[in-house]
């Protein structure tokens, strides 16, 4: 019995429940993710000066004009406003040596959208995270631009020109405290950032704060970077150079990418298990393969590799763990 | 006291219609009684067109256990026995009475009873005749569930007071003006299933429910407790467990676990019915959203139209562009306002742009918070992936497919908006037309 004052109704939406939402978007995650790292964007971009600003916006232009280009082709919906491939492009840049050639960032951020993003059929579909993959095709294309670390122009305390993880890998520790000028000089440099290395890697604390906002959030686990960061600490102590136990743990803990890594690749939720037990698996995983990476392998540095080869096992892990089903227990 | 798991916390939205006290709605001119207000057989009609009927008249009936009789509830004259629009199922056949603006009693109603002098086989009687069913929304028959088979063995009654869907505000008022009616109808169902424990679950941002509550059932066997908020409270499962501690088993019911739920309304229908001789003719329900007026708890005729609830609230406010019969996290929207209210409408929402999502649905970016939202502990991000590929059965077999209540909650903290509800409806339904079809093979 359909009367005409029903038939002026139906601009009426009719969908199906739930009907209100929480108001969670994709945007919004990825802006938010971008913005914790701002504070160790904005000391890259003093320590490292004009170097490291022009490899960011590069891999971010590149990036984001991937996206652009790919999806016009694919005759998709353009998502660049998304957020994720300027976080993408953001990410690659912050694992790069600041000098880095301009078109190497450029191809390595290319790749990483277009092949490691949307070959597999876009955001979400990815396995394995892009930036590292646009890393470590770079690594292989070009792996002594990738590992020459010009001396710093803007930080006049810091005299090598190597990272730290490499004087200990080619050095050894001894040598590593003579550069730094004993331990506790070592440390603050480590903490603060004020040493050699990738862009966006130096400075332990900036990371740390930006993780902690994604944690207070609800965006990252905490129990990622804790598992993650503690495994790398605890293995490099067990295993030192002396003999067990004897490993320095607090300066492995913020070497390298760890940091980094730990807190903003190793939690990008694409490609990491969807379960909290599944990620603390995985965080164990990648925290065990840096470490022995680091200690046995033949880079100095294992953050990212041990990342990817953690990444090929999400789907895996996600199988085998499940969340604790309602109606189990009586 | 400790949560169950899972859930989310939208906003309650109950301070629209919060502090306004029921009230009762004018005679209708006319109704559509739909003949599908329930779960089980159908029902047939009992009267004719043209035939006169008096308020409470049984106008349709059905000779099955698992059934809902349905009485008149206005008095005047049957005008036609046709196909309308329905709230929850599209469309239903439909009783339609034009009033005659007496609204009198059928024949020996009301009565005056006292319902202790009754033996548990008539109270059980009664209640069948009444038609009442569950007013939460389920509508399952209550003479049902209150006669659990032999091998079930009941112990504990439970009320659930918790009204976790926002905007609702009809069992909250109903709680604090019919507390006396409320205690009675819960007295009448624990004598029915003769059980010495009652519980009354109430989430605690309604203290004053929570404290008329206790004050009227004060030195009862019922214990009235104060819950934490948070959505879906209300769902039997959540009830059962945060009150008991007893998880009902996968693909179980309450009664499993020797329990049985019933809501506010459906108590107090009890209570009427055994007290005043009184069937189930109306209810209580909430009429609210951003495009109402002026939003109200309303007590009106089943069979009264959505339309004319509005009209009783000021009408729109602003531009219309949802309808919801319920409501927000479970609700039916609606592509009309001529739909008759039944026995099961908590609650009708008028919605304009500021509370409707028109996000885009787009990939899985896995980020979990679905995994963490789900009170039943599955994997809806995988549902729905298995749903979008059509493996039916692998989500069923593998990912417990069938134990999704439907609360919504994951949906509701997607950020890639995705209709996951819908994924699990659509393979559930699948699964069904699967086994039937495995059913006829055996057959022959
Ligand atoms: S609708 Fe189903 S899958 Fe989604 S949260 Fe509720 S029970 Fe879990
Ligand atoms: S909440 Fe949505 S986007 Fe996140 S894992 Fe669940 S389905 Fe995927």
């Amino acid at each position: 019995m359909v009367n005409e004052e029903s038939l002026t109704m139906n601009l009426l939406t009719v969908s199906p429940s739930p009907h209100i939402t929480s108001g969670e978007s994709i945007p919004k995650i990825m802006w938010t993710v971008s913005a914790a790292l701002a504070p160790a964007v904005i000391f890259a971009a003093l320590h490292f000066g004009v170097p490291a600003i022009t490899t960011m916006l590069v891999g971010i232009v590149s990036a984001v004009a991937t996206e652009y280009l790919v999806q016009i082709i694919r005759k998709k919906e353009v998502t660049i406003n998304d957020g994720s491939a300027f976080l993408t492009g953001l990410l690659l840049a912050m694992c790069l040596p600041p000098d880095l050639p301009w078109y190497m960032t450029a191809s390595g951020s290319c790749l990483a959208i277009a092949v490691a993003k949307h070959s597999m059929g876009g955001l979400g579909y990815n396995i394995f995270n892009p930036a590292h993959i646009g890393r470590a095709a770079l690594m292989v294309s070009w792996p002594v631009a990738m590992t020459t670390w010009s001396k710093m122009t803007t930080q006049v305390d810091v005299v090598s020109s190597a990272t730290p993880l490499n004087i200990l890998k080619q050095q050894g520790y001894a040598k590593l405290l003579e550069t730094f000028g004993g331990a506790p000089n070592m440390y603050k440099a480590m903490f603060l950032g004020t040493r050699n290395g990738s862009i966006g890697e130096t400075s332990a604390i900036l990371l740390i704060l930006g993780g902690l906002f994604l944690i207070y959030k609800g965006y990252v686990k905490w129990e990622v970077p804790a598992v993650m960061i503690g495994t790398v600490g605890l293995l490099t102590w067990i295993f030192g150079p002396s003999g067990l136990f004897t490993g320095d743990a607090l300066f492995h803990m913020m070497a390298g990418g760890l940091v980094l890594g730990a807190f903003f690749m190793a939690t990008d939720m694409v490609t990491i298990p969807i379960t909290r037990k599944g990620q603390i698996i995985f965080a164990l995983g990648a925290g065990v393969l840096t470490a022995l990476i680091r200690l046995k392998g033949g880079y100095p540095e294992g953050v990212c590799y041990s990342i990817l080869l953690m990444n090929c096992v999400t789907p895996l892990i996600d199988r085998y763990v499940k969340p604790k089903k309602f109606g189990a227990r009586r | 006291m400790k949560s169950f798991h899972g859930g989310v916390h939208p906003d309650d939205s109950k301070k629209y219609t919060a502090a306004k006290p029921i009230e009762t709605a004018p005679l209708p001119e006319k109704v559509i009684i739909p003949l599908r207000m329930h779960i089980g057989a159908p029902v047939s009609p009992v009267v004719k067109k043209g035939d006169t009927v008096k308020k409470g008249q049984l106008i349709a009936r059905s000779d099955a256990f698992v059934s809902g009789n349905i009485h008149a509830s206005i008095s005047g004259k049957v005008a036609e026995i046709a196909d309308y629009p329905h709230s929850v199922f599209g469309s239903s056949m439909s009783i339609v009475i034009e009033s005659d603006g007496m609204d009198a009693w059928a024949e020996g109603i009301p009565v005056q009873r006292q319902w202790e002098k009754l033996d548990a086989k008539e109270l059980a009687g009664i209640i069948r005749e009444a038609g009442i069913v569950g007013m939460g929304g389920a509508t399952f028959p209550t003479h049902v569930k209150l006669a659990p088979p032999p091998d079930k063995k009941i112990d504990t009654f439970i009320l659930n007071g918790s009204e976790c869907e926002p905007f609702l505000t009809a069992d909250y008022r109903s709680m604090l003006e019919y507390a006396e009616r409320i205690v009675t109808g819960v007295e009448i169902a624990m004598k029915v299933l003769g059980v010495n424990t009652g519980y009354v679950g109430i989430e605690d941002n309604k203290p004053d429910a929570v404290k008329a509550l206790q004050d009227a059932f004060n030195g009862t066997r019922v214990k009235v407790v104060a819950l934490p908020t948070k959505y879906p409270q209300g769902a039997e499962k959540m009830l059962i467990v945060m009150l008991t501690g007893r998880e009902v088993p996968s693909g179980g019911l309450p009664m499993d676990v020797g329990t049985v739920v019933q809501n506010v309304g459906t108590v107090i229908a009890i209570s009427d019915a055994v007290t005043k001789g009184i069937p189930l003719i109306e209810r209580v329900l909430t009429v609210s959203g951003s495009a109402v007026k002026e939003p109200k708890n309303l007590l009106v005729r089943i069979g009264s139209t959505f339309a004319d609830a509005l009209n009783l609230c000021g009408g729109l406010g602003s531009e219309l562009v949802k309808i919801i019969s319920g409501g927000p996290m479970m609700g039916f929207a609606q592509s009309t306002m001529d739909v008759p209210v039944i026995k099961g409408t908590s609650g009708i929402l008028f919605l304009n742009k500021k509370d409707v999502n028109y996000g885009k649905e787009s990939a899985c970016i896995h980020c979990g918070r679905c995994v963490e939202a789900c009170p039943m502990g599955l994997n809806p991000s995988m549902l729905s992936v298995l749903g979008e590929r059509r493996l039916y059965e692998e989500a069923k077999e593998e990912y417990s497919l069938l134990d999704c209540m439907e609360c919504g909650s994951c949906v509701y903290v997607c950020p890639a908006k995705r209709n996951i509800v819908q994924y699990i409806r659509y393979a559930k339904a699948q699964n069904a037309i699967q086994a039937q079809k495995e059913k006829a093979k055996v057959a022959v």
